[in-house]
């Protein structure tokens, strides 16, 4: 799940790293009354999950009422990189002495938490690791251990920050290393860490993202559920439960399994066609299941036709058919259907969608094959 | 013979009296699998359908002699469940549960390899381990496998994805291929055991003879099974990566595209695979049917 700044900073608060007072509007009124209370000046920041803000006029700073109306009239609604933004975080002004570069998240490979930190930050970080690697100081961290005061005070002596920085630093990168194992989150990102003149050290931006499977130990972070960015078909599906990604093709794709659901959409690329989307399914293919899949493909106008690639495990093939048959019989579909069922029982699987088959509704035995005809069929 | 597991292994089910665990744990005996034990602290001295139900894995292994156990147990209680484990004493240890916070499998990853440095953990969030017609451990349907005949080819699977094991399982078996070991690695940020392990396991198990990888987008485990298919296999590896097309996934911001350094790509990791001299396969049956060319050429 990612976060919105405004959550990132108050969930960094919540572990004492210092963040800017601020308060998170979502109207032009609202945003002066904040800034009123906050005291000026302030900086009108759009919240989208998406880089670039500041490029685009997403970001402004405002010295008095009369600017900060001005500001927060442009920039709700405005549209950054296809995100349109309905949120607007204000928070008092920082001075800025220098801008630094600190986050953590799990190295894959090593299998260790990965810490960076740079002397480098306000800036794209991905520029500064091509263009200048040892920029960015690295730590690798035992998830067993934990990060100690000693590794932090050399890791932070390694970037080479100001010395000036040098307490804060530690003390922040301690706190972040904590928010990060004791909030289960994938990525804590700061960018710029900001040295103020007055020596203090700041997290000027916060970039979040929290791991959805630890829900269990965070019950609030179902909030952050509710504000996840989502397009309208992503939505309906996350009602109903479904792992869906809309994409920009027409073929629509349902498939039991996220292996099998990639491995779907690639091979309708294969062929030449384009995907609406990627919906795994897992690994049932009830009635249910089958029927708020169909619901949520053939919600989408850009679909031409619907590909169902299903393979039985556990599950025999009759009773995904079964399944099929029924839920074909609750959802209105214009489309034409391919379905290829294979695995356990197919054959009597495919025995019982036979009497179904028509021209809108067809059976392969190939993936490749119920590919080709999925995409001859939405006649592009 | 086969890999990490086969007809002597002894298993006991953490979990076994939920509705998951009792369900497999009796597709799984059925199967042939030795399906000695379960394992719940609140029903110690039950049985279920026959199989005694143990309060803990030491309970367990020291009455039945397992040297497995299979965690069926939902995710809050798996870090708990994989500690008990090789605290209990078995060496293998196949977690399918999903859902498992990627801080609970760093942290058990690197506990079990500096504490119980002889256990090996498959999972989580896998379909589990097949050696066909010897013991079947997790959740993959037992009769899509064809079991090797003695003396002909067979092949091992690896996989990070559970349909598209079946699927290749299933493409061998309709060719008549018989399988040594399937094991499926599982898709989470921090498996268990790795590409690398199961192709060394592979490269030293006499009975087997080639290998089929499927691998996925992110992360770079594919690009570091190809390292080793390059510098230590001996036999024909045929791979196959999905998500060619996938849109980038989970965006792990800048931070996570650093740690990847332009890794993580299915394109990347098929010229990755294909440098190494792996066969890759654009679809699971083309890999599948490249798999026929290598067991004929072999054969």
């Amino acid at each position: 799940m990612d976060l919105f700044e405004y959550q990132g900073k108050q969930f960094f608060a919540r572990y004492g790293i210092p963040v800017s007072p601020g308060e998170a509007v979502t109207t032009v009124d609202d945003a002066v009354a904040a800034a009123d209370r906050i005291g000026y000046p302030v900086v009108v920041k759009a919240q989208v999950q998406v880089g670039g803000r500041g490029k685009a006029g997403g970001i402004k700073l405002a010295n008095d009422a009369e600017e900060t109306r001005a500001h927060a009239g442009a920039i709700l609604g405005m549209d950054i990189k296809g995100h349109t933004v309905e949120i607007l975080w204000i928070e008092r002004a920082s001075d800025i002495a220098e801008e630094y570069y600190a986050s953590f998240t799990l190295d894959r490979s090593a299998k260790k938490h990965l810490g960076m930190l740079s002397a480098r930050g306000g800036i794209d970080i991905e520029a500064v690791a091509a263009e200048d690697p040892d920029a960015i100081a690295k730590i690798w961290v035992d998830p067993v251990d934990g990060l100690t005061e000693e590794q932090a005070k050399s890791w932070v002596a390694a970037a080479r920050l100001n010395p000036r920085a040098t307490d804060g630093a530690v003390d922040i990168v301690l706190k972040l290393y904590n928010a990060y194992v004791e909030g289960d989150a994938d990525l804590v990102e700061i960018n710029p860490l900001i040295l103020k003149p007055t020596g203090e050290v700041h997290a000027l931006d916060a970039k979040v993202t929290l791991d959805g499977n630890s829900e269990f130990r965070h019950p609030d972070y179902a909030a952050y559920d509710a504000t996840q960015v989502r397009d309208e078909r992503e939505q309906a599906a996350h009602e109903k439960g479904l792992q869906y990604v809309g994409l920009d093709g027409y073929v629509g794709v349902i498939a039991n399994g996220a292996g099998l659901a990639m491995s779907t959409v690639d091979i309708v690329n294969q062929v030449g066609g384009e995907p609406s989307n990627f919906l795994d399914i897992g690994g049932g293919a009830s009635a249910e299941v089958m029927t708020g899949a169909l619901e949520v493909i053939t919600h989408d106008p850009s679909v031409r036709s619907i590909f169902i690639n299903i393979f039985g495990g556990i599950t025999k093939g009759e009773e995904v058919a079964n399944g099929i048959v029924a839920a074909l019989g609750r959802v209105d579909i214009a489309q034409p259907i391919v379905i290829r069922l294979d695995g356990t029982n197919a054959d009597l699987g495919r025995e019982i969608l036979r009497p179904h088959l028509s021209d809108k509704l067809q059976m392969q035995p190939t993936m490749v094959d119920a590919a080709r005809t999925a995409v001859a069929l939405a006649g592009k | 013979m086969a890999i990490f597991v086969d007809e002597a292994t002894k298993v006991v089910y953490q979990g076994l009296t939920g509705s998951q665990g009792r369900f497999y744990g009796l597709l799984n005996r059925e199967y042939g699998t030795h399906v000695v034990a379960g394992t719940n602290p609140r029903k110690a001295g039950s049985d279920v359908e026959g199989i005694p139900v143990y309060a803990s894995v030491a309970d367990a292994a020291e009455a039945t002699g397992a040297t497995a156990s299979c965690i069926f147990i939902p995710a809050p209680g798996v870090r708990d469940a994989v500690i008990e484990a090789a605290d209990g004493g078995v060496t293998f240890i196949v977690c399918i549960t999903e859902g498992v916070p990627a801080h609970d499998e760093a942290w058990f990853y690197n506990k079990l390899r500096r504490d119980f440095p002889n256990v090996r953990l498959l999972g989580p969030n896998c379909p589990g381990i097949i050696s066909p017609g010897k013991a079947n451990i997790g959740i993959t349907a037992g009769h899509i496998a064809k079991a090797p005949v003695p003396g002909e080819i067979a092949v091992g699977i690896v996989s990070r994805s559970g349909t598209l094991t079946y699927q290749a399982l299933y493409e061998l078996k309709l060719n008549d291929i018989g399988v040594s070991t399937c094991v499926g690695i599982g898709g989470d940020p921090v498996p268990g055991t790795s590409f690398i392990d199961c192709l060394e396991a592979f490269e030293a198990d006499p009975d087997t003879h080639a290998v089929m990888m499927i691998g996925e987008i992110g992360g770079s485990a594919e690009e570091e099974a190809a390292e080793y298919i390059a510098s230590k296999m001996t036999k024909p590896v045929v791979a196959y990566v999905a998500g060619v097309t996938a849109p980038p996934g989970k965006k792990m911001g800048h931070a996570g595209a650093i740690v990847s350094g332009g890794k993580g790509t299915a394109h990347a990791k098929m010229d990755a695979l294909r440098d190494a001299g792996a066969r890759v396969g654009l679809n699971p049956t083309e890999a599948g049917q490249l798999m026929v060319e290598v067991v004929r050429d072999l054969g």
